[in-house]
C-alpha cells in the first residue's frame, strides 16, 4: 500500500484507496506519525506506527484487545514518552512536550475506563475543560473583581451551549459520578471538545452502550466534526460504528500496524480478518 | 440525594458565615455582660487560631486531596516568626492592632515560604509522599526552633543558631531563647481579630474553591490524569493549594502566639499536627463548617470541662476517630441514621422498598 506524502505545505495527488478524504486534501493534516514506537521493558508495545489524519478526518483505530490502541493514545498525548519517531501535530514537532502542552496544541482525549471529576457537577466538569479557554487568575477570583463574573457567566454560557449537543444542559447541577453510564461517556467528550481541540481522541465512545444510543452517538460525532470542524480518532470494538463513520482505518495487531484503508479495504482484507478471527477464519 | 449540588454549595457558604458571625455576637454579648468564666474568656484566642489551622488543613486534605501530617510545622514557623516581628515592633510606636497585623503578614509569609520549599519537590510526586515530608518538615521544624536564639538591640535584630551567645551588648534583650521559646508576648490578638481572620480565611477558601482555580485544584484530586489532559498544570495548581494553606496556619501560629505569654517549640509538635487532622476529619473532608464546629468542641472541652481526661486526649481522639471511620464505612450504620432523620426523598424510597 503506498505512503500518503505531505510534501512543501501541499498534499501530493493520492491513490484511490488513500484513508485521507478529498475534501482534506487542500490542508495541512492534523496528525502526522512517523515511525512512532515505545518498548516497556523488552516489550515492543507499539512499533513503526505510521499514521497521518486529515484535518476533518473521522479516523478508526481498530484491532484486537492488548494490540495497542489505548498505548498510540497515550503515546499521542504524551502520557509515556514514545521511544521512536515522530509525531507532528499541525506540522508542529511535540518532542518533549507535557500532557498539559500537548492539550493546548490541540488534541483532547476521553478515556476507556471514564475519568471524570466525579465529585463535581456536569456543569463545572465542563468548565474544567474550559480552564484554558476563559482565564482570570486566582486573586481575581478570591476577590470576586469585575474579571471573575464576566469570565464565569462566558464559562456558564460557553458550559450550556457544549453541554446541549448531547442535550444534557437540564443535568447541569448534577454530580457527575450519579450519572448513567451513557451521559458519562457523553460529558467526557463535551470535556475534551471544551478544551477546543483540533483532533478529538475517543476511545471506545460507545462501550457500554446499547444498539441505539451508538446510532446517536454516530450521528452526535459526525455533527460535532461539521460543527467544530476538528479531526476524530477513535478506538472501537463496534464494527457498525467504525464502519458507519470512519474514513480511514488503520488495523492494529501486536504494536504493528496491520492494514490501513477505507472500510471496504478493510473488510475485504484477508490480514485482518486473519487477526480477528484467526487463520482458518481467512481461508 | 446528592445531586443538585451547586444551589447545595451556595447555602452551605452562607450558613457557615451565619454561623461565626452569630457565634461572634453571643460570644461578645456574653462577655459583655460579664458573664464569661475569665478561664473560659483565655481560651477563645486560641481557639480561633486551631479554627484557622483546621480551615488551612482542611484546604490541603478536604479541597487538594493530600494529606499533610506536618501543618504544626508552619503554625510554628508563623508563631515565632510573628511573635519576633510583634516584639521587635513593640517600641515603634504602632498601635497594638498595627502590630498585630503585620505579625500576623509576617507569620503567613514565612509560613508560605516554608511551603514553597516543601512543596515544590514533593508535589510533583504522586502518592504519600507529601505525608511523609511533612511529618520530617514539622520535626525539623521544632528541632530548628529549639536551637534558635533571636535578640533584639538598638542596631537591630541578631540571630544565632545552636549558640546562645548572640552579641546583644547593652541594652539588648532575648527574644527568641532557645528551648525556653519566646516569653513575655504582649497579648494583643483580640477575640475580633481572631473571628475576623477566621471570617477572611472562609471568604479565601469558599471563593477559591468556586472559581477557576478551586475546580483546577478538585480536579487534581478527583482524578490527576484527566485533569492533565485538559490541560491543567498539576504541580502548579497543588502548590497554589498548599502555599495557601501553609500561609493560614502561618497566620494561626501568629494569632496563637499573640494570646499567650510564653510559647516554645514543643508547643507545635506532632501530637498538634494530628490534633489539628483530627479536626478536620471528624468535621469532615472539605466540610469547612464542620472543621470550624469540630475545633471548637475538641478544643474547649478538653480544656475546660473535661480537664480531669485531657492526659487521656489522645487517646480518646483515635478511638474516635476509628469510630467514625467504621460508622461512615458501615452500610448497615448509614441506613440506620438515614432512617433516624427525617429525610424527603431517600428515606420515602427505601421506605417503600422496605415494605
Amino acid at each position: 500500500m503506498p505512503e500518503l506524502k505531505f510534501e512543501k505545505g501541499k498534499m501530493v495527488p493520492v491513490p484511490s484507496h488513500s484513508i485521507i478524504p478529498e475534501r482534506d486534501l487542500g490542508h495541512a493534516p492534523v496528525l502526522e506519525c512517523s515511525h512512532l514506537g515505545v518498548d516497556f521493558g523488552g516489550l515492543r508495545a507499539v512499533n513503526d506506527f505510521n499514521f497521518t489524519i486529515g484535518k476533518t478526518e473521522i479516523a478508526g483505530l481498530i484491532g484486537p484487545n492488548g494490540a495497542g490502541k489505548t498505548t498510540v493514545f497515550n503515546l499521542l498525548t504524551k502520557v509515556y514518552t514514545p521511544t521512536r519517531g515522530t509525531i507532528l501535530l499541525n506540522g508542529m514537532d511535540t518532542h518533549g512536550k507535557t500532557t498539559v502542552q500537548i492539550n493546548k496544541m490541540g488534541i483532547a482525549r476521553t478515556f476507556q475506563n471514564i475519568r471524570l471529576f466525579s465529585n463535581l457537577s456536569v456543569e463545572d466538569n465542563v468548565k474544567i475543560g474550559l480552564h484554558n479557554q476563559k482565564k482570570y487568575s486566582a486573586i481575581e477570583g478570591v476577590l470576586r473583581l469585575p474579571s471573575y463574573w464576566k469570565k464565569e457567566k462566558e464559562a456558564h454560557e460557553r458550559a450550556m451551549e457544549l453541554l446541549s449537543i448531547f442535550n444534557m444542559e437540564y443535568m447541569a447541577n448534577w454530580r457527575a459520578g450519579n450519572l448513567p453510564y451513557g451521559a458519562q461517556r457523553r460529558l467526557e467528550i463535551v470535556r475534551a471538545l471544551a478544551t477546543d481541540p483540533c483532533l478529538l481522541l475517543l476511545d471506545e465512545p460507545a462501550a457500554g452502550m446499547n444498539p441505539a444510543e451508538t446510532a446517536e452517538l454516530m450521528e452526535n460525532i459526525v455533527k460535532i466534526r461539521d460543527k467544530f470542524q476538528i479531526a476524530v480518532l477513535l478506538i472501537e470494538h463496534d464494527m457498525k460504528l467504525v464502519m458507519g463513520i470512519c474514513e480511514g482505518i488503520c488495523v492494529l495487531n501486536f504494536g504493528e500496524v496491520i492494514a490501513k484503508g477505507t472500510a471496504e479495504d478493510i473488510r475485504s482484507n484477508p490480514t485482518v480478518i486473519e487477526a480477528y478471527l484467526g487463520k482458518r477464519g481467512a481461508e | 440525594m446528592k445531586r443538585l449540588i451547586i444551589r447545595k454549595k451556595a447555602r452551605k457558604n452562607f450558613i457557615t458565615y451565619g454561623v461565626v458571625i452569630l457565634s461572634y455576637i453571643v460570644l461578645m454579648a456574653v462577655i459583655g455582660a460579664g458573664s464569661m468564666p475569665s478561664a473560659l474568656q483565655g481560651l477563645l484566642v486560641p481557639m480561633c487560631a486551631y479554627i484557622v489551622a483546621a480551615l488551612s488543613l482542611n484546604l490541603t486534605v478536604g479541597v487538594l486531596g493530600e494529606l499533610s501530617l506536618g501543618h504544626a510545622g508552619f503554625m510554628s514557623v508563623g508563631a515565632f516568626s510573628g511573635a519576633t516581628a510583634a516584639m521587635a515592633l513593640a517600641d515603634s510606636g504602632l498601635p497594638s492592632w498595627g502590630r498585630m497585623i503585620l505579625a500576623l503578614i509576617v507569620g503567613a509569609v514565612l509560613a508560605a515560604a516554608a511551603g514553597v520549599i516543601v512543596g515544590v519537590p514533593v508535589l510533583r510526586l504522586q502518592g504519600d509522599y507529601l505525608a511523609i515530608v511533612t511529618l520530617a518538615f514539622g520535626e525539623i521544624i521544632k528541632t530548628v526552633v529549639t536551637n534558635l536564639y533571636i535578640g533584639k538591640n538598638p542596631s537591630g535584630l541578631r540571630f544565632g543558631f545552636l549558640n546562645p551567645d548572640i552579641g546583644l551588648g547593652k541594652g539588648g534583650m532575648m527574644l527568641v531563647n532557645g528551648p525556653n521559646g519566646i516569653s513575655g508576648i504582649q497579648k494583643i490578638s483580640t477575640l475580633t481579630s481572631g473571628f475576623v481572620i477566621i471570617i477572611i480565611c472562609l471568604i479565601i477558601i469558599f471563593n477559591l474553591v468556586d472559581s477557576r482555580t478551586g475546580r483546577a485544584i478538585m480536579a487534581l484530586r478527583d482524578n490527576r490524569i484527566a485533569a492533565e489532559s485538559v490541560g491543567i498544570n498539576a504541580t502548579k495548581y497543588k502548590l497554589m493549594a498548599f502555599v495557601i494553606s501553609a500561609a493560614m496556619a502561618g497566620a494561626a501560629g501568629a494569632l496563637y502566639a499573640l494570646s499567650q505569654n510564653t510559647v516554645t517549640a514543643n508547643k507545635f509538635d506532632f501530637n498538634t499536627s494530628i490534633l489539628i487532622l483530627v479536626f478536620v476529619v471528624l468535621g469532615g473532608l472539605g466540610n469547612m463548617l464542620g472543621s470550624i464546629v469540630a475545633a471548637t468542641v475538641l478544643y474547649i472541652l478538653p480544656e475546660t470541662w473535661l480537664r480531669q481526661f485531657s492526659d487521656y486526649r489522645m487517646l480518646i481522639y483515635a478511638v474516635v476517630l476509628i469510630l467514625m471511620m467504621l460508622v461512615t464505612n458501615s452500610q448497615k450504620v448509614r441506613t440506620l441514621i438515614g432512617k433516624l432523620l427525617p429525610r424527603k426523598k431517600a428515606s420515602g424510597k427505601e421506605g417503600a422498598a422496605d415494605a
